[in-house]
């Protein structure tokens, strides 16, 4: 008798209709958008904050170098007495002095050069203004030895390496960081699935026995169904959760933004503003066409169908892993010390992907790793933007699904034999007992 | 095949411990058959192996002429002692579940789940959750659902406990009933005054081992001490009872009568007839209580237990 369909829609709907899941499923995008806000709010305040940077430069070296900008406005205090200038700054609360005391010499500038302020100065603002003062310093070194501005500017170059493959395809750099970003992606993806929504498969096979319904069911269907159809009914309840969120959320994103006013992109992070830098320096335009082409250079198809089916795979891969957990134990408090050897591999994955895979994505230790079943869907799915043999993916995937299908199996056992042993705390050598019933 | 269901030498280990050695049972079919025997004597573990649940280590079951497989789940309902719904569930969701699980398809479900919900008066807990039901109730909704597929063998592990005397009676005419309609009933219980009010056979484990079994009259007739209840009343008490006490084996008696009497419990010799015993104490004095003293299902449990 096959029971598998009927399980999987209790399963499902249950939770489904469960209401801290319905209230969790519309709250957390609530949530997280407000916090998004709120942090996209805040680093507005921050950088609409105007700063009146004065300068008492008594070299006269740096006169013109300090522009103006949205957020800075720079004060020259030329001529005054330093006295009276940290006075004056003090006065209109400024945010600091630049000091720059006279200097015979340029080789002992950079030993005269203090700022002044109210509270220790934030280090992007000291950076820009060492940055600036260096360019200047270098600049006048130059010029001393007998080097014109004109070619100080002709000597920069920049250098970017075409890469080309040795069947003529054509790569740039961007076209791995792209590579990265959607391999990274999908590999954290189901690395937070699995942490998310791994416990709730767990609970989900120790219910029987806290509702002591288990004696019932069990004597009705085989464990194996009951334990596929929890993992495939859980499962396709968390899709549907993470579905929503992403929908909802996204549609949330839109009305904030509208009407608050609140640029939700505007949240700077550090790389992005390295990718703002490259950007102004290679042109914006060019680098938006690069970035399509790379995208565009990616194996799509592959690359979707691979991530269905790695990401489906592994997610069930762990969840029975959870389920076997639940199957062992009888209260949710007993699962502590099984929860480690679960999320080891798991951690694992992501550290061999992030720095394995990105440094050699071809290499021994990431083949290996994106064929152990454990690994292997985080691993393969990073590697797969650079280009993986079919064969080696299929292989990979079906060792996933058989081992998969063995973690049911040893749930199962592990479940059937767990009835029997009602309130005692399993050890691991028990359950390896167990298995031999 | 008179046998609904057969056990034939099953045993059962778990790790060094034995929980089953040898036992074999034969349920008569209609027969309600007790299934006795002191706590963690083995009953539960024979009866999940009816259920599928673990298999015999030695030993098979057969049921209904054929060795047990899994499309069997559809014969047999069980009424587990450790038992529970699904408490987030409402009723009638759960029962459409259960009842589908045991291959029932979900309108022949819902007609005979209406039938039992009007039958106990429970309409209107249809859409109730089973946390909000009483332990009772709860376990009236369990009972349901382990006889709406019809099986023909029904196994109840103490099905009264938690019901108060009402409903308790309600199960047991219920359970009559469904033996009526020809269902065969193991019953496993350690409440003796309803195996005697309910079992014709009955067999009894103790200590891994089955130590006796067959119709519970002819157990009885087996255990019984040729040993009669008398009651008499004489003006001169204690002549009589040194006379009675001269030619029988005598043990006083307690029993509840409307006279001060002499009560007396007298064992027979295997020579002696009931009726010589009746003609001499008529002679002696005024007989108002005479009855043989039938043993209970209580008195050859505890007797059997002790003697092993």
């Amino acid at each position: 008798m096959n029971h598998l369909p009927l399980i999987i829609k209790r399963e499902y709907f249950t939770k489904v209709k469960n209401k801290s899941f319905v209230i969790m499923t519309f709250l957390s995008p609530l949530i997280m958008i407000a916090l998004i806000a709120v942090v996209a709010y805040l680093s507005q305040l921050n950088n609409d904050k105007q700063r009146t940077i004065s300068i008492l430069d008594e070299t006269g070296y740096l006169k013109d170098i300090f522009q103006n900008t949205d957020n800075t406005t720079y004060t020259n205090l030329s001529g005054l007495e330093f006295d009276k200038a940290i006075a004056l700054v003090k006065d209109k609360k400024d945010y600091g002095l630049l000091y720059i005391s006279a200097v015979d010499s340029l080789d002992l500038f950079s030993d005269n050069v203090k700022f002044y302020s109210e509270e220790s100065p934030s280090l992007t603002i000291m950076t820009g203004l060492e940055q600036k003062i260096e360019k200047r310093l270098r600049e006048m070194k130059l010029q001393k030895d007998g080097v014109t501005i004109a070619q100080i500017e002709a000597s920069k170059t920049n250098i970017e390496i075409q890469q080309e493959s040795f069947d003529g395809e054509k790569s740039s750099k961007i076209d791995n960081i792209v590579k990265l970003a959607f391999g990274g992606s999908a590999g954290y993806l189901l690395f937070m699935f699995i942490i998310i929504y791994g416990n709730m498969i767990m609970r989900s096979v120790i219910e029987e026995k806290t509702s002591r319904i288990i004696e019932v069911i069990i004597s009705s269907v085989k464990p194996i169904q009951l334990m596929m159809g929890k993992i495939i009914g859980t499962s396709l309840a968390g899709i549907t959760q993470f579905v929503i969120w992403v929908i909802l959320g996204g549609i949330l994103m839109i009305i904030v933004s509208t009407i608050f006013g609140i640029d939700l992109t505007q949240v700077k992070t550090p790389q992005q503003e390295m990718m703002n830098q490259a950007m102004q320096a290679e042109g914006a335009q060019a680098m938006a066409e690069n970035l399509i082409t790379a995208i565009g250079n990616l194996p799509l198809t592959n690359l979707i169908i691979a991530f269905i089916f790695f990401f489906i795979g592994g997610y069930l891969l762990y969840s029975s892993l959870y389920a076997a957990i639940g199957a062992a134990v009888d209260n949710e408090t007993d699962t502590q010390q099984f929860m480690l050897p679960i999320l080891m591999p798991l951690i694992l994955a992501v550290y061999v992907g992030v720095f394995t895979v990105i440094e050699d994505p071809h290499g021994t230790v990431s083949t290996v790793f994106s064929f152990v079943p454990l690994t292997s869907p985080v691993v393969m799915l990073m590697r797969i933007p650079f280009g993986v043999p079919l064969w080696q993916q299929g292989l990979s995937l079906l060792l996933l699904i058989g081992t998969f299908i063995f973690a049911v199996w040893f749930a199962a056992k592990i479940y059937r034999v767990g009835i029997l042993m009602y309130g005692k705390k399993p050890t691991y050598k028990e359950l390896f007992k167990w298995l031999k019933y | 095949m008179n046998d609904l269901l057969v056990a034939n030498s099953v045993s059962k280990n778990f790790g060094k411990f034995k929980a089953l050695n040898q036992v074999s049972i034969a349920v008569p079919k209609g027969s309600i058959f007790g299934l006795l025997g002191p706590n963690g004597a083995g009953k539960t573990t024979l009866i999940r192996i009816i259920n599928q649940i673990t298999m015999p280590d030695e030993g098979s079951v057969h049921l209904d002429g054929q060795p047990l497989k899994a499309e069997h789940i559809r014969d047999i309902g069980y009424l587990p002692e450790e038992r529970g719904l699904y408490k987030s569930m409402k009723v009638g969701e759960q029962c459409l579940y259960l009842a589908q699980l045991k291959g029932l398809t979900k309108t022949e479900a819902r007609n005979r789940l209406k039938y039992w919900f009007d039958k106990l008066e429970i309409g209107d807990w249809w859409n109730k959750k089973i946390q909000e039901l009483s332990k009772g109730q709860a376990q009236k909704i369990q009972f349901i659902v382990t006889v709406l597929h019809k099986p023909k063998l029904l196994i109840f592990d103490e099905p009264f406990s938690g019901f108060d005397p009402i409903n308790a009676n309600l199960i047991k005419d219920e359970i009559l009933q469904l033996r009526e309609e020809g269902a065969t009933v193991i019953f496993s219980t350690h409440r003796m005054e309803s195996v005697e009010e309910l079992c014709d056979h009955i067999a009894l484990i103790h200590k891994s081992n089955k130590v006796l079994d067959g119709k519970l009259n002819d157990i009885k007739r087996q255990y019984k001490t040729n040993t009669f209840e008398v009651g008499l009343e004489s003006l001169n008490k204690d002549k009589v009872f040194a006379e009675i006490k001269d030619r029988f084996e005598v043990l006083p008696a307690t029993f509840k009568n409307l006279n001060d009497d002499i009560k007396l419990n007298i064992k027979l010799s295997d020579q002696t007839s009931p009726n010589d015993l009746l003609s001499f104490l008529t002679s002696k004095a005024e007989v108002h209580h005479f009855v043989e003293v039938i043993p209970s299902a209580s008195d050859i449990f505890i007797q059997t237990i002790k003697n092993n």
